[in-house]
């Protein structure tokens, strides 16, 4: 049980990761689905900051009388995730514009109704 | 100097150049710097390939910063192969861009399409040079976006769906390779591949481990459409401008495959990919779905880029079934195999952004009698066409043949069987295009349709006069996937 809940950073990355795995494919509006999207990768964020942290670590600046760091290099690591998640959303928010100028909706299934009457 | 600095500058050249392309406004300008990077970048391609097939693995530390701390690049043959062949596709169409997209795209966005073009050949080609997971990732991801853009460009509105489907599929498929190598990170604290393999037999024995591989294989598995997940790709490839289709269809799931034995024969090796979790028994069923059903799919389209967007699906099933038997000559023949069909729908895609350009259509009904107008854009068709289907004297048949006997040689008949039925159907599907450009009467729109520019017609005859070398003198190009194959298994045995 203590094994079950003491590792409840897991569940919230689960929980997290489903949530935003749900909205991607369940959702026919295309900006929830770009949410969802950002969810499911910030879900994988914290999965990576949260196993940097050391029980009774400190920051990594050597100091004395300290000698348990955190691992500082899933959060630089992260970093660049996130830059790379930011454009994603940028590119799929803009898409979303353009498809809305062309097609004068932003819900899936009634850009599949369009697409078929082409 | 710059000659020990060579796997960096494959990287940086283009890199460098793709925010310096955004200032050139005039698409002209943007035009010929693509270019002349394009060229540079292929120089240094052949310098590279040169090397290691001279030398053997080239390994380079960014920044000077000492491995496994710092990002290493690390080039063996199968890397050489990929970046030669990358390098090489995206010289080619270079020529072919300026008329095709001067004709498909809109002014005021040419310069935006070559600064992507640029943005993505370097994604591409970092994927190949790193042996850092981690970087690996990141370069996926600038090439995934870049190559969003580039669809999205296409001249109908459904270019803009078509990127948006592949973007959250590929977002998807790209964070599953996240937590894979976050898993892997989590249970040997390196992002090191070489570090990586030396420490995971240790901890190899895990649920850990065992779901990091499971997600990186979903997840390069979307990248590279593998059945059935390959449903961003017919869309992708047929509402892409041509030039976009033909670099795609040649590259970027060709480096999706390149990161899928990068992963399995070189971080996770073989054992433990193929003998402990039994991937090649699942990627053999896939390749086997794979190749049967986007076949039969590809013989009852009527638009022929759709048509060919499937029989890529089919030929990427061709590819991992070598692969899936994790012998030396089943590797190598898929290794034989990515390139040839690299260079085979490189040649088909270009040969229809020719037809696109003059007809401004590529579905069946609009082709008909098009090789009395077009005689050497057709006859560019039939040719990669005939290496499809994998007729004697054409690159496909060198691959099939390998393929074929490195299957029997696993003693697999009914998967031997199986790629001759699927050569059968190809035979089909491209018979049907022979059928409606050479044998049917032109309607009248047809009559003031003229031949192709020759800046278009040479990239393309330049992709089949190597097709036909290939298969006629195929023993480079054997040697290369021999020695990439041996690597990559070899590595596994250390």
């Amino acid at each position: 049980m203590s094994n079950l809940l003491g590792h409840y950073n897991y569940w919230i990355v689960i929980v997290l990761m489903m949530t935003g795995f749900y909205i991607v494919i369940a959702r026919p509006n295309l900006i929830k689905k770009v949410i969802g999207l950002f969810i499911f990768q910030t879900s994988v964020f914290i999965l990576f900051i949260s196993m940097a942290k050391i029980e009774g670590g400190s920051a990594p600046i050597i100091e004395e009388g300290i000698s348990v760091y955190s691992n500082p290099l899933p959060h630089v690591l992260i970093l660049t995730a996130i830059v790379v998640s930011l454009a994603t959303t940028a590119l799929g928010l803009a898409l979303i514009v353009r498809i809305r100028e062309a097609y004068g909706t932003t819900n899936e299934d009634e850009i599949h109704v369009q697409d078929e009457q082409d | 100097m710059l000659l020990a600095n060579l796997p960096a500058l494959q990287v940086v050249i283009p890199l460098v150049s793709a925010p310096l392309c955004l200032l050139l406004r005039n698409p002209r300008h943007a035009w010929a710097w693509a270019t002349l990077v394009s060229t540079m970048v292929l120089a240094v391609a052949v310098m590279l390939a040169q090397r290691v097939y001279a030398e053997g693995t080239i390994s380079y530390a960014i920044g000077a910063w000492a491995t496994p701390w710092g990002i290493e690049y690390r080039i063996d043959m199968a890397g050489a192969l990929m970046i030669l062949l990358i390098a090489a596709i995206g010289a080619v169409i270079m020529p072919y861009a300026r008329r095709s997209i001067r004709h498909e795209i809109a002014r005021k966005h040419i310069t935006l399409f070559y600064t992507s073009y640029l943005l993505c050949l370097t994604g591409l080609l970092g994927i190949v040079v790193t042996g850092d997971a981690f970087n690996l990732f990141v370069f996926l991801e600038i090439s995934s976006l870049s190559s969003y853009v580039l669809i999205s460009l296409g001249s109908t509105r459904r270019a803009l769906t078509a990127a948006f489907q592949y973007l959250v599929m590929g977002t998807i498929g790209a964070t599953f390779i996240l937590i894979g190598v976050g898993l892997l990170y989590m249970m040997t604290g390196t992002l090191n591949m070489t570090d990586l393999a030396q420490r995971l037999p240790e901890v190899t024995d895990t649920r850990t481990i065992r779901v990091a591989f499971a997600f990186v294989t979903v997840g390069v598995s979307i990248k590279l459409a593998l059945f059935p997940l390959h449903i961003w790709l017919p869309n992708a490839y047929t509402f892409a401008p041509s030039v976009v289709s033909a670099f795609m269809a040649a590259t970027a799931t060709k480096a999706g495959v390149y990161v899928l034995l990068r992963f399995f024969f070189t971080v996770f090796g073989s054992e433990f990919s193929f003998t402990a979790m039994h991937v090649g028994e699942i990627l053999m069923l896939l390749a086997f779905a794979a190749i049967l059903v986007a076949s039969l799919v590809a013989v009852f389209e009527n638009n022929v880029k759709r048509m060919l967007a499937y029989s890529s699906v089919a030929q990427i099933g061709y590819t991992i079934l070598g692969i899936s038997l994790a012998s030396t000559a089943g590797v190598s023949a898929g290794i034989i195999h990515l390139v040839n069909h690299a260079l085979i729908k490189g040649a088909l895609f270009l040969a229809l952004g020719c037809v696109f350009l003059r007809l401004g259509s590529v579905t069946l009904k609009d082709m008909h009698g098009l090789a009395r107008h077009m005689p050497w854009t057709m006859a560019a068709f039939v040719a990669g066409g005939l290496s499809l289907i994998g007729m004697p004297l054409t690159a496909g048949f060198i691959s099939k043949w390998y393929l074929v006997s490195a299957v029997l040689a696993a003693g697999y008949w009914p998967l031997a069987v199986l790629v001759l039925v699927s050569s059968l159907l190809a035979l089909i599907y491209i018979w049907r295009v022979v059928e409606a450009a050479y044998f049917n009467v032109p309607g009248a729109a047809m009559q003031k349709v003229k031949e192709a520019p020759a800046s278009m017609l040479i990239p393309v005859w330049l992709l089949i006069g190597v097709n036909l070398y290939v298969g006629i003198d195929a023993s480079l190009i054997f040697s290369m996937a021999q020695q990439a194959a041996d690597t990559l298994i070899g590595q596994a045995l250390q």
